[in-house]
């Protein structure tokens, strides 16, 4: 135990995701060895975030303004929407720089075990957004697990009557590993998926 | 022996005899057995630990329901990730922790999630199995055999196309009711045991344990008609070709009482029976 203001901020690390008593520790001591400006400006850093950070009012993902800066985009493309699980997927997939069109943050998947039915997800204000006619592909990116799979199958049974192009990412090998520890399950999707190779 | 290149004449090695190490304290000669076992399970559940760790859950053939943490499953480089979805049943080695166990490796012996993840209503119905067969199970590593036995037919008859997945869900519920001693009584009154001898007992009380004689009747006791209590008989005794009869009415009637009962007896609610849809 430590003097308050020092216990205060160990408590208080302590509380982030992956910090614990130790890391929280190291964390607190290393921000009292640092230069006060840089401390001022981590703490001026957090304060911003909570002030301005919200969520875009079309897709779901993180913005600074009511629409994120993707949905503002004039150059993405509207008929393709790319749904996701988390703010976090938009940013993988715009790392690969290939997909042009706009997202749809779920904000999770259906996991009727943790009590998350189609209810508690964005899927309304998807189904809002398909409505106009302006959309003409649906890219389901749910995590490549069975909760994600089941949401996929639930969306894709929903969006059918609306005759949308309803597209799943392959899933199977990772680029870079070997072949052999591959997982029967993964192993199998990555031959269900197979492509020609035209050479 | 020819001498070894540029190493001179050999040594003869050091060692220490055996008598010494005889005499050498318990804590320095062993450092104790690293403790590992190996079992085979369905996983039932997996929650997110830590930066790339999972804790999953496995209802295991002799060790019962053990929670272990996966560590690194959820890159994508993960050797075993995919191996350890609910549903799959798999051959586990597992590493003895302070708190939780560590699995270290896993193999596949049938994904029964596979026929599942496309199916939605055979999904929910599953995850609804798996929620129930946790709650059944509340002691960690207290055998249950039965449990298992029982989760495991039920998945394969849920990867089956021409079962309708909720009477699946429905007839498991019941047997593993029954398997944990909480087997309605259908065709004797719950209370003071008459035999209904083919005559119409009257009422469904849950609290009593089943179904209940005119004069045993509680107040507030639902009175099901005789198809629906004669289709939870056919489920928790396996006679599919009666159930596979049965209307649609008296199905949707048999699950409300089944769902009830579980859930009053465990006196806990099962989360996913909410989200249960019928084919």
């Amino acid at each position: 135990m430590y003097e308050g203001v020092i216990q205060h901020l160990i408590d208080e690390l302590g509380r982030l995701p992956g910090v614990g008593p130790k890391g929280a520790q190291r964390i607190a001591f290393h921000l009292l060895a640092a230069d006060p400006e840089d401390v001022k400006r981590l703490a001026a850093a957090l304060v911003e975030v909570t002030e301005r950070v919200r969520f875009c009012r079309t897709c779901g993902n993180v913005a600074e303004a009511d629409e994120c800066r993707i949905c503002l985009d004039p150059r993405r493309d509207l008929s393709v929407i790319c749904v996701v699980e988390e703010p976090k997927d938009v940013a993988a997939i715009e790392k690969i720089r290939e997909f042009r069109g706009r997202y749809h943050v779920l904000g999770g998947a259906i996991s009727p075990i943790d009590g998350v039915g189609p209810d508690e997800l964005r899927i309304r204000e998807l189904m809002t957004r398909l409505s106009d006619g302006t959309v003409t592909e649906l890219i389901l990116a749910t995590d490549p697990n069975l909760e994600g799979e089941a949401t996929a199958t639930y969306l894709a049974r929903l969006v059918k009557p609306m005759g949308l192009r309803v597209t799943r990412p392959a899933s199977g090998l990772p680029v870079g590993g070997d072949l052999e520890y591959a997982d029967e399950v993964t192993l199998g999707r990555a031959f269900e998926g197979r492509r020609l190779l035209d050479v | 022996m020819p001498p070894r290149d540029g190493a001179g004449p050999r040594q003869r090695p050091r060692y220490f005899p055996l008598r010494r190490i005889r005499q050498l304290p318990q804590a320095v000669r062993d450092n104790g057995g690293v403790h590992q076992y190996r079992d085979d399970g369905v996983v039932l559940r997996t929650q997110k630990l830590g930066e790339a760790d999972r804790i999953v859950t496995v209802l295991c053939r002799t060790t019962g329901r053990v929670r272990a943490v996966a560590k690194g499953v959820r890159r994508t480089k993960s050797r075993f990730g995919g191996r350890l979805e609910p549903f799959t049943h798999v051959d586990l080695m597992f590493h003895s922790g302070r708190s939780l166990d560590i699995i270290t490796q896993a193999e596949v012996i049938r994904p029964y999630g596979a026929p599942l993840g496309g199916d939605y209503p055979r999904y929910t119905a599953g995850v609804a199995m798996l929620e129930t067969a946790e709650r059944l199970t509340p002691v960690d590593k207290e055998p249950a055999l039965r449990q298992f036995l029982l989760l495991i037919g039920g998945l394969r008859a849920l990867g089956e196309e021409e079962r309708e997945p909720r009477l699946v869900l429905d007839a498991y519920l019941l047997r593993s009711l029954a398997v944990a001693g909480y087997a309605p009584a259908l065709e004797e009154c719950a209370r003071c045991g008459a035999k209904s001898n083919g005559a119409r007992l009257p009422a469904f009380a849950i609290a009593a344990g089943g179904m209940v004689c005119a004069s045993c009747r509680p107040p507030g006791a639902a009175s099901p008609s005789p198809q629906t209590v004669a289709l939870m008989l056919a489920l928790l005794q396996g006679d599919w070709e009666a159930a596979g009869r049965s209307e649609r009415r008296h199905r949707v009637e048999c699950s409300g009482l089944v769902a009830a009962y579980l859930q009053w007896h465990l006196e806990h609610s099962i989360r996913s029976l909410r989200h249960v849809e019928r084919a």
